[in-house]
């Protein structure tokens, strides 16, 4: 195993799963509980170090318990790694604990993790829709089971029609 | 008149605890919510910001962002990976070509495809000529924002000698769509070449003629030393890239961190600000023009003459286009990969890339097939837009364009 991915499992023997890489990239997946305090870690620890946040993202897989994945890619600017946290979440219980006071660039992200797939953030300073409209009804766009035409809110638009333009 | 009386017992308050102030006007101070956007000049695209504001000065603002989204994440996972390429000419549309660098990048890293040397050498001078198209395309812009008007006409004057190259590359100037997964779509003509070796002469003098307009301009000192400080540890902890983290002192540029292309095999320098204020922002966009004609110089001198310039990995690049008309096998190859893609691995990988506005990387889910389960793009406008409160918070309601210009933004990259 990775000697980083080995310091969190000894640190947090826990909350740690599982550690994976491929094509040279870490990727260390968590209990959901454990995030914040991990993220606190990979951030203070002089070890890891990982002052800089690169993306916070979110992949569905509708077919499994725990449904949807939250990720974390952090990296550290001295020792130049890069970590990727990922954390799993179920459908009716879809909360992750914020990590804004981390790493404050967080926020726009996880907003957008929201926007896009519903998953709420607790302690997050402004938990609103980031890219779609705030009154959009349809649900959350990037799920796999929203359709790639949308639901159909754009039908109920007036529109101009020939007759009524001239 | 009565009416007129009336206005000034409300716009004049008197101070109870101090009756001798009573023939004095005291002017009424309350905070104001000023709506900037979304129709506005400077905002480069469709952006509207919320100022609250006192009196002159920003306390609070709310980013309200969106208008150009169209769903380009969504769009991915419904297409194969060479059909997404043109999606990445619309996000940052300015600069094309860097997007598509980055998206084929991060496809190449998931395929494990290695680009033969002549395309690598292609793919980095093409990727130099872009990063001088953005920062030119930005000094001309962020200067007329701030009110100096001359500038913008003498860089978009360079800038178009560039985007007329682009034309004759690929037909294109603006979405290009010239990189190709494994390589580049075609090589360089021969006048091209000749053109490129005389614009290295030709651009360095014309550095020094901005710079002449904005070095000993008051007016562009004042509005821009100083102004929306932010200091490395934030700047980190904001996911800030590109100038405007080596603006903040950082030498975070991941073509010297992860070097890809032929980045690794030229000599030039990254240079760091020390104030983090606008100013250092534009004087790093500046000095990386130099640096880029210094990189494109040792590129043409060091690219081998001849060779091929996609790699031949028939399972996932495309076939040379005169060959798929003239055999049947490469016609079939270019049939399957466009219409059932080619069977990626499954796996996660992130890639990112320096473009010329910060790190544009690409993290792609595959569960095998044609198409990614999930592709998500780590804009930098997005993300700096992230910081934009953090660092408008106590500046002038004038300094608000300065500072989202100094990000370099584009709407269609931020909303994808």
């Amino acid at each position: 195993m990775h000697p980083l991915a080995e310091t969190i499992q000894a640190r947090f023997a826990d909350g740690f799963l599982s550690a994976h890489e491929w094509r040279g990239d870490l990727a260390v997946t968590v209990k959901r509980d454990a995030l914040h305090a991990i993220g606190r870690f990979l951030k203070d620890d002089p070890s890891m170090d990982c002052d800089y946040i690169v993306l916070v993202s979110s992949v569905d897989w509708p077919d499994e318990e725990e449904r949807f994945e939250v990720v974390y890619e952090v990296y550290s600017i001295r020792h130049r790694h890069r970590i990727r946290v990922k954390t799993r979440v179920p459908e009716h219980d879809c909360f992750v604990d914020s990590l804004t006071d981390i790493w404050p660039g967080a926020e726009f992200m996880e907003r957008e993790v929201f926007d896009m797939m519903g998953i709420r953030f607790n302690n997050h300073p402004d938990m609103r829709r980031i890219l779609m409209p705030d009154d959009f009804p349809e649900g959350y766009p990037l799920r796999k089971d929203f359709p790639l035409q949308g639901k159909g809110w754009r039908d109920t638009f007036e529109f101009l029609n020939e007759g009524s333009a001239s | 008149m009565a009416h007129l009386e009336d206005q000034r017992e409300t716009i004049y308050k008197v101070d109870p605890a101090h009756p001798e102030t009573r023939d004095l006007p005291i002017l009424r101070t309350e905070e104001l919510l000023l709506n900037m956007g979304p129709q506005h000049p400077a905002t480069h695209g469709v952006l509207k910001v919320i100022l609250d504001l006192e009196g002159e000065r920003i306390t609070k603002s709310t980013v309200v962002m969106g208008f150009l989204h169209r769903g380009v994440e969504k769009l991915a996972e419904h297409g194969t990976y060479h059909q997404f390429i043109p999606h990445t000419d619309r996000l940052d549309y300015v600069c094309a070509m860097y997007n598509n660098f980055a998206y084929c990048r991060a496809v190449e890293k998931l395929m494990n495809v290695t680009v033969p040397e002549r395309a690598e050498y292609l793919r980095t001078i093409v990727a130099e000529i872009q990063r001088i198209i953005g920062h030119l395309f930005w000094l001309g812009t962020q200067a007329l924002d701030i009110g100096a008007m001359t500038v913008f006409f003498y860089t978009f004057r360079d800038r178009e000698i560039l985007l007329d190259w682009f034309d004759e590359l690929c037909g294109a100037r603006l979405t290009t769509s010239w990189y190709r997964i494994g390589g580049v779509e075609r090589d360089l003509t021969a006048s091209l070449e000749t053109k490129i070796r005389d614009f290295l002469a030709y651009f360095p003098p014309k550095i020094d003629e901005y710079v002449v307009f904005l070095e000993k301009n008051r007016i562009w000192l004042a509005r821009t030393v100083g102004v929306a400080v932010i200091s490395a540890e934030d700047a980190l902890g904001y996911g800030l890239s590109g100038p405007t983290l080596r603006g903040s002192g950082v030498d975070y540029d991941l073509r010297k961190y992860e070097s890809y292309g032929a980045y690794p095999k030229c000599e030039f320098s990254v240079p760091v600000g020390k104030n983090g204020d606008t100013y250092d922002r534009y004087w790093i966009r500046i000095e990386e023009m130099r640096e880029s004609i210094k990189i494109i110089r040792q590129c043409m001198d060091q690219m081998p003459k001849e060779g091929p310039v996609m790699a031949d990995v028939p399972s996932v690049t495309l076939p040379p286009k005169n060959r798929v008309f003239t055999n049947l096998e490469s016609m079939i190859q270019q049939f399957k990969l466009f219409s059932q893609g080619f069977d990626a691995p499954p796996g996660e990988i992130y890639c990112g890339t320096e473009a010329h506005k910060g790190e544009l990387g690409f993290y792609i889910v595959s569960t095998g097939g044609g198409n990614p389960y999930r592709l998500k793009i780590r804009s930098p406008s997005f993300i700096h837009m992230g910081a934009f409160d953090f660092m408008a918070k106590g500046y002038m309601i004038a300094d608000a364009v300065t500072i989202f210009g100094s990000y370099d933004i584009v709407m269609g990259e931020c909303d994808r």
